[in-house]
């Protein structure tokens, strides 16, 4: 296991220095020149574009601006945003509890209504149940995570008043972020009421970024438990005499969820990417909507920092997944 | 006994509810995040509206809801016969926010005005690169590193600027949110500690609103100033809820999460004025959009050729179409809200005949041209691919053939400016200080060729009134010479003004005392909620 680990840990940093190249080549292949982004319609004078080329650094060497940049990342330093003058790992760290509390409701969500739903629709195989399950999941698949969060807004906010339509928590309250967490700040703050604020706030934009992750884990699921259910060794533990629930559950049900994990840690990267269209929507304070507002602002050090950050996050989980793969699947460890 | 502390308890907590309950606090779905706290370094009007407006005042302010200017933190100033010293008498007993970790000993005088314009001017003060990476956009932009010759403390209550040229537009710029005023006592305190950027974080300032604290694209929450040296605001609490997305704004403010939201999208106007719980206002923007010839290159060089294509484009359609009805076609440069809009000139008419017979009376016969169309929206134009393409449909109705062309905004931006530039093109401006030289001198006059003039325009007598109008300080002198410039202008046709974009605002109807800023900025002191 521990080899295992080690070489899994090893494959991290030529992945991580591909990363680095990638994120800081991809802000500058954009089409768009900072400088006069900023200057906008009334122009900028040679003197002044000269002088303000420099104070970003964009008139050094392609290689050194690189070199910097890395260097930078080894001492912890990932640049200061060049809108708002503040550096860019200060700004990522105050927004990415937001970002985790959402993925967190979003992902758990997913799971606990995916799972299930995929095991009763592949014992149920055929049933009007398994069918109108998988077609919602299709329906769920396919919806623009864009279009679905407004119309969630427009149907629960705006014409039943059920949920709030925007932000972490009412405005009422007012307490200092001692987590970053909502939730857990809401509850530390000791204010009547703030707590089902901030759970009631994360309805809706859990909703929008969990329904693609549950779509896909709940088909999965549903794919892996017949296969599991048509093998050998279910038919020897039903022809055993065990109940069908510990068929299903225990030992069915381990072997399924196998694939099932990968599926769960590819999602984590495929909802960093909801997250940018889920934030935006719900105007949740998060990394998403920063990276969104730094493209369209060309602030290069937000960019690459953000890209840097999130892969940084996506390969954590993908290592954490590998761990757990082999915990559920011993064979793995030894190969 | 315990029965006695829960009751006792229990009044005391209602007691403060009710306190709560009566706190006015109006909550403003703003559109984005401030990008700091101290104006001078940023030209976002989103910054400007969560820092200068609640926070700050300025020697000489906007009146609301014009483009005049009346006095601010200076109670009244004097103009030397040579237009060279402007001598600034500063109002006293102004008091500064205080808060947790600063507390003012003293009220705003000089000192704080010499600091305010220091920090920007001079490269060697210790405040001019107070955090990485900074820069004084405004300041550098206005020129006013080269307009300023000295600035002097005459005494505590006494400012005077002097110049290095006669500049008529420079009291509109002491208007101007980089001309924010801030407090040299709490900037040498955070100096002292070493902690320069909280300038920038936890700002001190004399305006109607103390701020109180800012979560980070989330939510800024202020109070009213008790001190305000212009009296007590009517709210308690301010709350901006940071909303991008229109189409959410709108839902929070139908939802009443939020009293007030700028920029709706239009389709959402009927719906607005459909609702019996809100108001809409509305105002015509300090912007123009144009259609700039490069009057350098033949044939446009041809003022005939110009007015002939003028003559060829129906605005009222690209108004209808582009815009969705919510602008006005523009006649003038400058729009109308800006004082010295002369009224008494007359739109060139829309006649496709008069202008095919004109475009033959000149020579030209099966023109083909570039029209350049924008790849951002804005308000000036939401939508310059459209336009363009009207503009096309209506130039082949008189026989010229136009290609549409665009390109990513930066080399957009830097393309058009170019002397030998092919084609037309669509752009536009939104004023910075109400100046009427603000759009005339900076998009038409002789200096701005090759950078913001985009018409490639030089012409003597145009620039020969704008330029006197620049070092006259007397008012009505100024309109006229405006007045008449517009005249020339409007002769010789280096644009096609198409339209001045209308701005509106939505809100709760119990709000109250609200007033559109022609130059686009929100702010809402003088603002009171209805129970």
């Amino acid at each position: 296991m521990i080899r295992f680990l080690l070489n899994r840990l090893f494959l991290i940093v030529p992945t991580f220095i591909g990363i680095t190249i990638l994120a800081f080549a991809f802000v500058r292949v954009l089409p768009g020149d900072p400088v006069l982004l900023i200057a906008g319609e009334r122009g900028v004078s040679p003197e002044r574009y000269q002088m303000l080329l420099e104070q970003f650094g964009y008139n050094r060497p392609i290689w050194e601006q690189y070199w910097s940049y890395l260097s930078g990342i080894f001492q912890g330093d990932f640049g200061t945003s060049v809108s708002t003058k503040r550096p860019v790992i200060r700004d990522f760290l105050t927004l990415f509890p937001a970002t985790l509390e959402l993925s967190f409701f979003a992902i758990s969500f997913a799971i606990l209504l995916g799972i299930p739903a995929g095991v009763i629709a592949a014992v149920k195989r055929g049933s009007w149940y398994d069918q109108t399950l998988m077609g919602t999941a299709l329906v769920g698949y396919s919806m623009p995570i864009f279009w679905l969060g407004l119309l969630l807004i427009i149907f629960f906010s705006g014409m039943l008043g059920w949920t709030p339509v925007s932000g972490r928590i009412d405005m009422l309250y007012y307490f200092p972020a001692t987590t970053g967490f909502m939730t857990i700040d809401a509850l530390l703050s000791g204010q009547d009421g703030a707590f089902v604020s901030a759970m009631r706030h994360l309805i809706l934009p859990t909703v929008t970024l969990g329904t693609i992750p549950l779509a896909v884990i709940a088909r999965q699921t549903r794919s892996a438990m017949l296969e599991v259910l048509g093998d050998d060794y279910v038919r020897t533990a039903r022809a055993k005499g065990l109940a069908p629930h510990q068929v299903i559950g225990v030992h069915a049900l381990r072997n399924a969820l196998i694939p099932v994990v990968t599926t769960i840690g590819l999602q984590v990267g495929v909802m960093m990417a909801g997250a940018i269209l889920t934030e935006t929507i719900f105007s949740w304070p998060g990394i998403g909507k920063w990276m969104i507002d730094a493209i369209s602002r060309r602030d290069y050090p937000v960019v690459q920092a953000g890209l840097l950050l999130i892969a940084l996050i996506v390969m954590a989980v993908n290592l954490i997944v590998d761990v757990l793969y082999g915990l559920i699947n011993p064979r793995i460890r030894h190969t | 006994m315990k029965l006695m502390k829960t009751l006792l308890a229990a009044t005391a907590v209602l007691a403060l509810a009710a306190g709560a309950a009566q706190a006015k606090t109006l909550v403003y779905c703003s559109e984005g995040s401030p990008e700091g706290f101290d104006p001078a370094p940023y030209t976002a009007g989103t910054t400007f509206d969560a820092s200068s407006r609640p926070i700050y005042n300025r020697l000489v302010q906007f009146t609301k809801g014009s483009s005049d200017t009346e006095p601010g933190l200076a109670e009244s100033y004097d103009v030397s016969e040579d237009g060279l010293e402007y001598t600034f008498h500063l109002r006293q007993g102004v008091k500064f926010h205080s808060s947790d970790t600063f507390t003012p000993t003293r009220d705003f005088n000089a000192d704080d005005v010499l600091f305010s314009f220091e920090r920007q001017w001079k490269s060697d003060h210790p405040w001019n690169a107070y955090t990485a990476g900074i820069s004084w956009e405004y300041f550098n932009s206005m020129s006013m590193g080269e307009l300023l010759s000295s600035i002097e403390k005459v005494d505590d209550y006494t400012v005077k600027f002097t110049l290095t040229r006669p500049e008529a537009p420079f009291i509109a710029n002491m208007a101007m949110d980089f001309a924010s005023i801030m407090s040299a006592e709490y900037a040498a305190q955070l100096e002292a500690a070493g902690t320069m950027d909280l300038l920038n974080q936890a700002p001190i300032g004399t305006g109607p609103f103390e701020f109180v604290n800012y979560q980070q694209d989330a939510a800024i929450r202020y109070s009213s100033f008790d001190d305000y040296w212009g009296g007590v605001q009517p709210l308690d609490d301010l709350v901006f809820a940071i909303t991008t997305d229109p189409a959410v704004r709108m839902q929070k403010l139908q939802a009443g999460e939020c009293h007030v939201m700028p920029y709706p999208n239009p389709a959402d106007l009927d719906s607005i004025r459909a609702d019996s719980s809100l108001q809409l206002m509305e105002q015509e923007g300090l912007n123009v959009g144009y259609l700039a010839y490069n009057t350098t290159m033949a044939p446009f060089d041809n003022v005939n050729v110009r007015k002939a294509l003028n003559m060829a484009v129906d605005k009222q359609a690209i108004v209808d179409a582009v815009f969705e009805g919510n602008a006005t076609a523009a006649i003038n440069p400058i729009p109308p809200t800006i004082w010295s809009y002369n009224t008494s000139i007359v739109d060139d008419e829309y006649n496709p005949e008069a202008a095919k017979a004109m475009l033959a009376e000149a020579g030209v016969e099966n023109l083909s041209m570039k029209v350049w169309a924008m790849p951002v929206s804005r308000p000036y134009n939401p939508d310059a691919r459209r336009m363009a393409e009207l503009i096309q449909a209506d130039y082949a109705a008189i026989g010229v053939t136009a290609e549409v062309v665009s390109m990513e905004w930066g080399e957009y931006l830097s393309q058009s400016s170019l002397p030998d530039r092919d084609g037309a093109v669509l752009l536009g401006w939104t004023g910075d200080n109400g100046d009427p030289d603000n759009f005339l001198a900076v998009l038409l006059g002789c200096d701005a060729v090759g950078s913001a003039n985009r018409a490639q325009w030089c012409n003597e007598e145009f620039d020969a009134l704008i330029q006197k109008a620049k070092i006259t300080s007397d008012k009505a002198e100024r309109t006229a010479l405006y007045e008449e410039a517009q005249v020339v202008f409007k002769r010789e046709a280096p644009w096609l003004t198409i339209a001045h974009s209308v701005v509106f605002m939505p809100m709760s109807t119990k709000v109250t005392g609200y007033v559109m800023d022609p130059k686009g900025t929100h702010a809402f002191d003088g603002v009171d909620l209805a129970e």
